[in-house]
Parts: structure tokens; sequence; C-alpha cells
């Protein structure tokens, strides 16, 4: 299991060179034992103390990827709640395309399913193609045009026998896609699987996944995924929670895998709400059979904050940002530095066209009434911000004014006796602004 | 093959409170809410007990729906101008509770008399048999006067009456505790200043037992996470034996809603997004569903339809 600071300082050099941006050997290995750095970052250390290491340190749930352009990592995750450390690699979450579907109109909808939210982008990372026709041809000219059209999206092949799969399999074994033969793997696809490479899916209950995994890692096979089958929410959760419990808490190899999973619910918003909870409940990939955005937003979200590092704030470099190359007369907002305040106000303000400044205040990435309640965005805290971005040298006089959020319209009097300028009021929620900053903007500074 | 055995056992349960009262039991509800019990994390039925599903309550407004997202108000639009037709909506919608919200008595608004919010609670009390949850204005000297009015127009009703907190919790525990009724608990953001204020109010008398807690609501992508955290690190102290933790949790969505561009913008603004019709009710059931994941049992939700599509989840998930 995880070895202490201590011992990880006697397997280093013990030089403090420095090299791996930490003053001294010590303070390196510190870092590593609470994962906070990786071995690695030493350059100086043998691969004697590599091993050993590695042997004791390897993770409990193995990292699996799944193919090559841009490819989905999922796995190697350590703990069961977030607090604890963090969860690390963003599931996968994939639409259906059968090969009896317009693969090419798939493809499009497919795509079109990526969005940017809080300056990240979301979008689904992974397709699973399905062998409806029965027919391993169909399925291999199917496999290729989506993998073309999608610029080699990672995929999952899913059809009944191996002998189905071979074909996509062997077309794309570049690629790098998952195998999963339903209620496999058959000896026959693990041969497959381990001649070409490819990572497999073991589906079962937990007792069959933990077999076959075993079976799968004799004959060569590293990367794996478990999967339950075709079950409901209740068993779903069960079968993800009790694998991650045995790998993480157990270190029971069998299981030491990321999980799939396929949601079974026919009606969409169902689709959605089942999805969700498997992104948040520990599921490596979630198969979801829509390809409409209205449903697949709330899980590209869910998925999108519960694999937020809960140490480390999500916040921006506090200064000025110029939007729309905005001249001395533009209006000048202030907001925190919490990414997702930030971006609400860069968001409307980019859409709308309007030329402005915005300020992000230090609040450590904290949100403006969370700030304002923890005294880091109150009167003081943004004159002095103000002062030093030195903006008001670039705004005329008559156009210092900053608009405030409305949800802080308490400070806006002392906030202008400190900064000796009037303070306007802006609506309380961003999306406000573009009609504030067309109509009543002007009239204010007018 | 073996594969190893991960069940948790814990030594805590999370309280079960039950909000209403039916002619037996002094009160006029037809039905009653019971939530809490469970003795693991969230929907684990291979090892603990889940006695009760999730509740869900709708909320109704003295002061109407004016501000609340169009996608919501299309469904209120024929009651929302009167409180019992409202209630006696929400219950034909399905809902297990009704949260009625006093914001008329908010100085922004008309700055409705106590008398009046009291008269107010009794329309609803008789529109609906529903366990009820009173709502506050979250202006301290307000609900200080308003309050007491409204837990005595309801004695004998078993409703849940907040907020409760740090800086004004001394008359509403009074007066729940003189007239019998729940108290809802609200810390921000922070197991500590939970349990700190279940301290402070088992001290004025209220029963550990009687109280559920509030850790305060984001929305789905509007800071649900941090809230979700929080709520999980309860969870597990309350499991592990901190009886100041075992208040079952309360989270009020549909408020939230309005403030998510994803579910307000319509259409036309942001095509890429999809059916707007969609969009709106399902944030709100999945934030309800986000929340449940974490611990809650206890969700207000403004639109019917984000609440049928939450319970139907929820029915599909609960062990
Ligand atoms: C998530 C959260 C937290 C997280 C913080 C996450 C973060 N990085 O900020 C955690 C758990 C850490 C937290 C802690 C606390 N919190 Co807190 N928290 C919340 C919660 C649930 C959501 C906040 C959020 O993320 N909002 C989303 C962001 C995007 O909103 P926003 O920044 O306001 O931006 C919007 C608008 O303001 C507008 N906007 C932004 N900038 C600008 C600029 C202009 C010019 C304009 C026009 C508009 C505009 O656009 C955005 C979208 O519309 C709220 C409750 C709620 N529902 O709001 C409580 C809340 C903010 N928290 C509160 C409190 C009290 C605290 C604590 C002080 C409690 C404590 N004593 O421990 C601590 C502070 C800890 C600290 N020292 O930092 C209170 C504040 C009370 C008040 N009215 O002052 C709230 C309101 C809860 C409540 N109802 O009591 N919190
Ligand atoms: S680079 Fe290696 S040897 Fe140099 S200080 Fe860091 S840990 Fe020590």
């Amino acid at each position: 299991m995880a070895l202490t600071g201590l011992e990880i300082y006697m397997l280093l050099p013990r030089t403090n060179c420095g090299d791996c941006g930490v003053p001294t050997c010590l303070a390196f290995a510190m870092k590593v034992a609470s994962k906070q750095a990786s071995f690695d970052e030493c350059p100086h250390v043998t691969d004697e103390a590599k091993e050993k290491l590695g042997a004791a340190g390897a993770p409990p749930q193995k990292l699996v990827t799944i193919g090559v352009e841009k490819p989905l990592k999922i796995g190697n995750e350590t703990v069961m709640f977030r607090h604890d450390e963090k969860f690390y690699n963003p599931c996968g979450i994939a639409v259906l395309v059968r090969d009896t579907d317009d693969v090419a109109r798939k493809a499009q909808k497919v795509k079109a399913l990526s969005f940017e939210r809080i300056g990240q982008v979301i979008e689904v990372d992974t397709v699973a193609l399905e062998c409806a026709s029965g027919d391993g041809e169909t399925m291999k000219a199917a496999a290729t045009e989506l993998n073309q059209s999608l610029a080699g999206m990672p995929m999952v092949l899913i059809a009944d026998s191996s002998e189905l799969l071979a074909a996509s399999a062997g077309a794309l074994a570049a690629s790098r896609p998952l195998l999963w033969e339903r209620g496999g793997p058959s000896d026959a696809l693990i041969e497959l699987a381990a001649s070409s490479g490819l990572p497999l899916v073991v589906e079962g209950d937990l007792e069959k996944c933990a077999a076959d995994a075993q079976k799968a890692k004799d004959a060569g096979i590293e990367e794996l995924v478990l999967c339950p089958g075709d079950v409901g929410p209740k068993e779903g959760l069960q079968f993800l929670t009790i694998t991650r419990r045995a790998a993480t808490q157990k270190s029971y190899r069998p299981l030491g895998y990321p999980s799939l999973i396929r949601v079974t619910s026919e009606d969409p918003v169902a689709q959605s709400l089942q999805a969700c909870h498997y992104v948040y409940k520990y599921a490596g990939i979630v198969i979801m059979d829509t390809d409409q955005p209205e449903y697949i937003l709330a899980p590209l979200v869910a998925r999108q904050s519960i694999y937020i590092d809960p140490q480390r704030p999500v916040q921006v470099e506090a200064k000025i940002y110029e939007v729309n190359e905005p001249d001395e007369k533009s209006p000048f907002l202030i907001t925190t530095n919490f990414s997702l305040s930030y971006y609400s106000v860069f968001g409307e303000v980019d859409g709308s066209r309007a030329p402005a400044r915005i300020l992000a205040v230090d609040t450590q990435g904290t949100s403006v009434l969370t700030a304002w309640a923890a005294d880091a965005f109150g009167p003081e805290q943004i004159k002095k911000a103000i002062e030093k971005s030195g903006v008001f040298d670039q705004l005329a006089e008559g156009y210092r004014r900053p608009v405030i959020p409305g949800l802080v319209a308490v400070i806006s009097g002392e906030l202008s006796e400190e900064i000796g300028q009037e303070v306007i009021v802006g609506p309380q929620e961003a999306s406000g602004l573009p009609r504030f900053l067309k109509n009543e903007w002007p009239k204010l500074v007018g | 093959m073996a594969v190893p055995d991960v069940k948790e056992n814990f030594s805590g349960t999370i309280n079960e409170v039950t909000i209403g009262a039916t002619s037996e039991e002094g009160g006029t509800r037809t039905s009653t809410v019971t939530i809490g019990g469970e003795t693991g994390y969230p929907m684990l039925g291979f090892e603990a007990e889940y006695p009760h599903p999730p509740a869900f309550a709708l909320e109704i407004s003295t002061a109407g729906v004016e501000g609340w997202h169009d996608e919501c108000r299309k469904h209120l639009a024929d009651v929302a101008g009167d409180l019992g037709a409202w209630a006696a909506k929400c219950e034909e919608w399905g809902a297990d509770m009704i949260c009625l919200c006093l914001d008329a008595a908010h100085p922004d608004n008309e700055g409705r008399s106590p008398q009046q919010c009291a008269d107010d609670v009794k329309r609803v009390l008789e529109a609906t048999g529903l366990p009820l949850l009173v709502w506050g204005t979250d202006v301290d000297e307000v609900d200080n006067n308003v309050l007491p009015k409204c837990t005595q127009a309801a004695a004998g009703e078993n409703c849940l009456f907040g907020t409760a907190k740090e800086d004004n919790y001394r008359t509403i525990a009074a007066s729940c505790l003189a007239d019998n009724h729940k108290v809802l608990a609200e810390a921000p953001s922070d197991i500590n200043l939970s349990k700190q204020l279940h301290i402070l109010l088992r001290d004025v008398g209220v029963d550990l037992a009687d109280m559920v807690m509030h850790p305060t609501t984001g929305a789905l992508g509007f800071g649900m996470v941090y809230i979700y955290t929080t709520i999980e690190r309860g969870r597990i102290a309350a499991l592990s034996g901190d009886r100041l933790l075992q208040q079952p949790v309360l989270v009020n969505i549909g408020k939230e809603i309005g403030r998510v561009k994803e579910a307000v913008s319509p259409a036309q603004a942001d095509p890429q997004w999809g059916s707007h019709e969609v969009r709106a009710p399902l944030w709100e059931s999945a934030s309800a569903i986000s929340y449940v994941e974490s611990g809650a049992e206890l969700l207000v939700l403004r639109n019917p339809e984000a609440l049928r599509q939450a319970k139907t989840a929820i029915e599909s998930m609960w062990p």
C-alpha cells in the first residue's frame, strides 16, 4: 500500500538538487506521499527505486486508455468521497449508435454535443457502436465511417459475439477501441484482445467479472473495464459501489478496474437522470441512448462538477480582462475571481458584443456572496483591487464608475466613499447584463 | 470467485422526523410525511435500511410568482393568485408536502402583517390535507414578528418552520416549542456551523430529534457540488455516531433554478442546448437527484413537471 513520506525519501538520491521544483528531497517525498507530486518528477531516481515504489504504490484501480488521438483515460481512482482527495479521471459520456442507423447523421449529432462552460469544454467524448445488423461487415463499415467522421473519438464496440466484433476490431485496432462482447468475454475474444493489445469489457455479476478479469489478465490483457450488464439504477449503483470499494479499500485486484454502465430506461428524461446518478457514483463510462443536447447537458455538468478538485478553488487570474476592445468610455464591471462568477459575467458581455472591462477581484476563488460573507469582497478589498489594476488611468473622467453585482448592492455607498466615485449597482444575475449594458448603463453615465 | 465483503456497518442512524398531524394526532392533515431513518450511505440496499424515500415539497408563495422563470410560471398561471387553489393543485400534482413561503411579508414586497400571514397559513391548511413547511422571509425582525403568529395559527398541525439561524433562532425555537412544530435549522455550507446551531437550539429546549437541517442550496452547476460535499461530510459523521448531525437534510432547489442559464435561456437564444421546455424542469429534477445522491431527504421544488420527473427517477433508484 501507500508508502510514508520518509519511506519515499529513502528511495530518493537525497542530494537536494532542486531539479524537481522543490528545494529538498524530503519536501518532494512529502509531496509524493500526499499525492501532490508524482515520483517520476524527480529526474534522478534510479530504476531500482522506481521498481520498488512502483510495486508498492501500484494504483488500486487500473488506468484504462481508450482511443488514441483524444484518448479517454478512466480509472486510477483512489477514494469513495471526493473530499477525501478528489476524483481524478472524468468518466466518459458516450452516445449509443447502432450500425443500422444513418451513421453519418448520428456522427453530426454527436459532434454537436460539445459546449463551453466556465472556460472549459464539456462534451460527449466517447461513442458506443452496437452491432444491431447481426452482420460483422456492416458493423465494420459503420465503425470505419464513425471513426473517420468523429476524428478518432474513443469508441466502444458492442456485439453479441466475438465473430461479429472481429472485423471492426481489426479495422480500428490502431484507434484503440474498447471491445464489448455481450455476456463475454469468450475465450475467442480474450485471444483477439490479447493479440491486438486492445482493452476489453468483462460483463456479469461481481463473481463473474472477477473471474473473467483474472482470466483475461492471465492471458496478458492489462486494461479491462467491468460491466454489470443491462441492469436498473439500483443494481447499477450497487455494482459500481462494490467494485470501487473492493479496489480502493481492499486492494482486490480482480475488481481493480473502472466500470462501464449503460443506461437502460427508454424515456429520455429518465436516461438523463440515471446518467447523472452514475456520473456521481463511480462510473468509468456511461452510455446513453439519446443524442439530444437537452438530455445530455445535465450529466455533462454533473461530471464537470463532481471532478472539480475540492482542495483547489476553481479560479481565474485576478486582473482586468478586456472584452470586445473597450475604449476609455466603456463600462467597467466588477466580479470575483471564482471561475463560475467570472465566466458568467464574461459570457454575457462577450455574447452581447458590448465592449467592457471586467475586474476579477482576488477572493481566492469564491463566489460573490460567499466572498462578501467571508469579508473578501467588501469595499476595502475592491478599492485595493481597483487601485492595483490601474484601470482608472484607462478610463475617461465620468466613466470611472464601477458596476458591482446586484447581490452586493449594500456595499455601494461605502465603496463609493472609498474610491471617491459613483458606484453603479448592476443586475443580480449576469444574464441581466446584456440588457443592462444596452439600455440602462448609457443613461446612467450619459 | 469469492469477492471480498465490502459492506459497511455504522453505529449511527439518521433521525426519523414526521411532519404533519392527522385527526388522530390532533391535527387536520390527511397525510403525514416521515423522512430519515437511514442506516447507511444513500441508496445502498445491500448493506443498510432505508425506511422512507425522500419527500418532495412544492413551493407556493404569498407574493405570487413574480420573478419566477417562465417555464415554471406557465404551469401556475391559473392558481398563482390564490394560495388555496395553488396548494390544492400541488396536492393534485403529487407533492408530499407544501412549502409556504411568506415572501409577501418581506419589506421589499408589501410587508404583509403578521396577522395576514397567519391567515395565509390557515387558508393553505384548509385548502390542502398535506403537511406544511412554512418558510419566513430571511429578514430577522420580520420573521420574529411573523412566525410566532403563524406557529400559533397552525397549532396542532405539526408543521416544519424555518428558518432558524445562528443569529436568529430564539423566537422561532420558542414558538415552535409552544405550538409543537418542528424546526428547520439553517447554517451555510459548513457542518461545524450546523452542529453549533443544533447545540444552540438544543440549549433552548428543542429536541435534536425535532430538527431538520438546511445547509443552504446551490443548483447543479451553480455551487451544488460544494453543498453536495457538505452533506456527504455530515452524513459520514452522523452515521459514525455524531448525534449533532443526525438530522435529516432539506435542500431548497426550486428557487435556485432561475439563476441557471442552462435552465432558463430560451431556445432561440441558445439553440445548441436544445429544447427549453425540456431543459427547464430537467435542470430542477437533475439538481434534486444530485442532492439525493449525497443524502438529502426533503427537497423543495417549484416546477410540478420537475416534481414528477424526480419522483419517478427516485422510485427507480430507491432501495
Ligand atoms: C457554493 C457555496 C459555498 C462554497 C463556496 C464555493 C465558492 N468557490 O465560492 C463553500 C462551501 C466553500 C461556501 C462557504 C461559505 N459560504 Co457559501 N454558499 C455557496 C452557495 C450554495 C452557492 C454560491 C455559488 O457558487 N453561486 C454561483 C455563483 C456563480 O454566483 P455569484 O458569484 O453570485 O455570481 C452570479 C451573480 O452574482 C452574477 N454576477 C457575478 N458577478 C457579477 C458582476 C456584475 C457586474 C453583475 C452585474 C453580476 C454579477 O452573475 C452570476 C450568475 O448570475 C450559496 C447559496 C446560493 N445559492 O447562492 C452560499 C452562500 C453564498 N454562502 C454563504 C456563507 C455565509 C458562506 C460562509 C461565510 C459560511 C461560513 N461562515 O463558513 C462560507 C465562507 C467560507 C470562506 N471563508 O470562504 C451565504 C452568504 C450569505 C449572505 N447573503 O451574505 C450564502 C448565500 C448561503 C446562505 N443562504 O446563507 N459557500
Ligand atoms: S530532483 Fe530528486 S534529487 Fe533533486 S531535490 Fe528533487 S527529489 Fe531530490
